[in-house]
């Protein structure tokens, strides 16, 4: 009896094989569909009309490929990537410098309207662009910036969440770095490139990785200002893809599309598993 | 919290406060006006002018049954995206606490989903479930099951949640296992030795241990369900059929961009503006609760 209890905590013998199955279980329903986009995408097109489609891969891989990224359905896919990317980098690299700049502020200076603008800003954390969709693309609209990068990026940099995660970060700095830097006479602006940047390392480099997937995975956005297929980003152009009234889809073309959306964000959750982990749980908090 | 020691000046931080409150100002707080403003107006067919109607907008959508059905739809919605991403989520995690080798290796396979865009996801349950070429649709078929999310509304809603949930549980899963590691062993053990078995163990001590995460994810995930899924439901379903899958969100977008109706558009955005204020006020109290636990 005490043995049986004993293992029960320590997990031994079947109780551990039997968690074992349920979690190889669990891993292969959660990847399920990701295999089969996969599958389909290396398999010809009449293959996938006459269901069931087959379960293991073809030897159609590159042809499906490089028709996607290179002729596509109404733009190469290479193209949507390389938008994707510009979006992508452009607001995680956008939101982190100016969040870095506004929260230094914030913590390091006694200024007119401090509060105001901190709360300001605290305010733009309650409202996501999914709420304010119509009078945010009029004043995209008016500006010009339809089908341009900076229409697709500006917008979208407009959140607190990065400055509030910098400011925290920014109070737990010791006073006395501070200290040092005003009695050596350093400017405020030399502190913050040898000392703060420096230490915020981690923390910048965590951020990077929430902010990009959130960045490549913005759909909503990318499909109403950019009206022109050159422009499309890889995520919002997968649905592009699919044919108006009856018509078959050109299903292989599109699952290699969609693998190869997920393929960025993929590599750097997984790569970055500690720092996204990491960027995910300072961003929530 | 302050600082003590600071730097002297006021306009060198105007200058690096700047460009934020500048973005803020031109993408966020003028929008957000134009919402507000707009929403207590009603164009005109052909946009020339618009009539002052003060709250019309509003007291026209409180009694439209369509935008009524789309509240209840969205309640469906979310508590039910809740429920399939936080269960087997909770389950996988508790699961992978049970080991002592091999849970990072299931753990860095489980965050897959997470990564993927939830338009993509929905384009790859799409074609799970597609009426013509789906494998799953095609084996429900033999088995006598005739599968059609295009025409019915309940399947279309099941799809939908499936699809949304999907990518959640990834995440669910990362704060589930990471609470549950941060347990201390000693007081499993203790429970243990008193005879408790594991799912008694479970209920009695470890639940009720998880209840701050359990309590957050909630909150987190209907946030989630209300205003990141569009790209889902855009690509599956558009809405249909007959707006048994527009969400709030799908109607601010279908009415402001498909029907032109600017000024219910606007309303529906302050309606939704007021939601969020709720839910990060509840986000905001439990994070002071937390503090204190």
């Amino acid at each position: 009896m005490a043995k049986e209890r004993h293992g029960m905590v320590e997990k031994r013998g079947a109780g551990l094989w039997l968690t074992h199955v349920f979690m190889i279980l669990g891993v292969l329903v959660i990847f399920f569909p990701i295999w089969l986009a996969f599958v389909a995408s290396t398999v010809t097109q009449a293959d996938i009309v006459r269901p069931p489609m087959p379960v293991w891969p073809g030897d159609q891989f590159w042809i499906n490929y490089k028709n996607a990224l290179f002729s596509g359905v109404n733009v190469p896919v290479a193209t949507m990537l390389f938008n994707s990317f510009v979006m992508a980098i452009g607001i995680a690299v956008g939101k982190i410098i100016i969040s870095l700049l506004s929260a230094f502020a914030i913590v390091y200076f006694r200024f007119p309207g401090r509060n105001i603008f901190f709360w300001m800003i605290f305010l733009t954390l309650m409202l996501p662009v999914e709420v304010r969709i119509v009078p945010t693309f009029e004043v995209v609209a008016s500006f010009g910036m339809l089908n341009s990068y900076s229409g697709l990026i500006f917008p979208l940099i407009a959140s607190a969440t990065a400055t509030f995660l910098f400011r925290q970060f920014f109070l737990t700095i010791p006073d006395e770095l501070a200290e040092a830097a005003r009695v050596d006479g350093a400017r405020p602006m030399r502190f913050f490139w040898d000392i703060v940047v420096p230490m915020s390392r981690t923390n910048v480099a965590a951020l990077f990785v929430i902010l990009f997937i959130y960045g490549w995975n913005q759909y909503l956005w990318p499909l109403l200002i950019t009206t022109d297929p050159e422009m499309n980003t890889i995520v919002m152009g997968i649905k592009q893809m699919f044919p108006t009234g009856d018509d078959f889809a050109h299903w292989p073309t599109i699952m290699a599309t969609s693998i190869l959306a997920m393929i960025p964000p993929v590599i750097v959750v997984v790569g970055m598993q500690r720092l996204f982990i990491r960027g995910l749980v300072d961003s929530e908090k | 919290m302050e600082k003590r020691v600071t730097f002297r000046g006021w306009w060198l931080p105007l200058l690096l406060i700047a460009p934020q409150v500048f973005i803020s100002a031109v993408f966020f707080f003028y929008p957000a006006g134009q919402a507000i403003w707009q929403s207590l107006f009603i164009p005109d067919p052909f946009g020339l002018s618009s009539q002052f109607v003060g709250l019309g907008n509003f007291e026209f959508l409180l009694s439209d049954k369509f935008y009524r059905g789309s509240f209840v739809t969205t309640a469906v919605f979310s508590i039910l995206v809740t429920l399939c991403s936080m269960v087997p989520a909770l389950f996988l995690a508790v699961m992978a606490d049970r080991l002592i080798k091999g849970s990072g290796v299931y753990r860095t396979l489980l965050i897959w989903p997470y990564a993927v865009a939830p338009a993509v996801a929905g384009v790859l349950w799409l074609f799970m479930f597609n009426t013509r070429v789906g494998v799953i649709s095609w084996y429900l078929g033999q088995l006598g099951y005739d599968w059609n999310h295009v025409l019915n509304g309940g399947e279309a809603m099941g799809l939908v949640v499936v699809a949304s949930a999907w990518g959640r549980i990834s995440y669910n899963f990362l704060f589930f296992f990471a609470a549950l590691q941060s347990i201390p062993r000693s007081v499993i053990e203790a429970a243990a030795i008193d005879g408790a078995r594991f799912w008694r163990r479970f209920w009695t001590i470890v639940l009720p241990l998880l209840s701050p995460t359990t309590f957050f994810l909630l909150v987190v995930n209907v946030v989630y369900a209300f205003f990141e899924t569009f790209g889902v439901i855009h690509t599956i379903t558009s809405g249909g059929p007959q707006q048994s899958t527009t969400v709030l969100v799908y109607k601010v977008f279908s009415d402001g961009f498909v029907g032109q109706d600017l000024g219910s558009s606007s309303a529906q955005s302050v309606i939704l503006l007021i939601l969020v204020g709720l839910l990060t006020v509840i986000q905001f109290k439990y994070i002071e609760k937390r503090v204190h636990y």
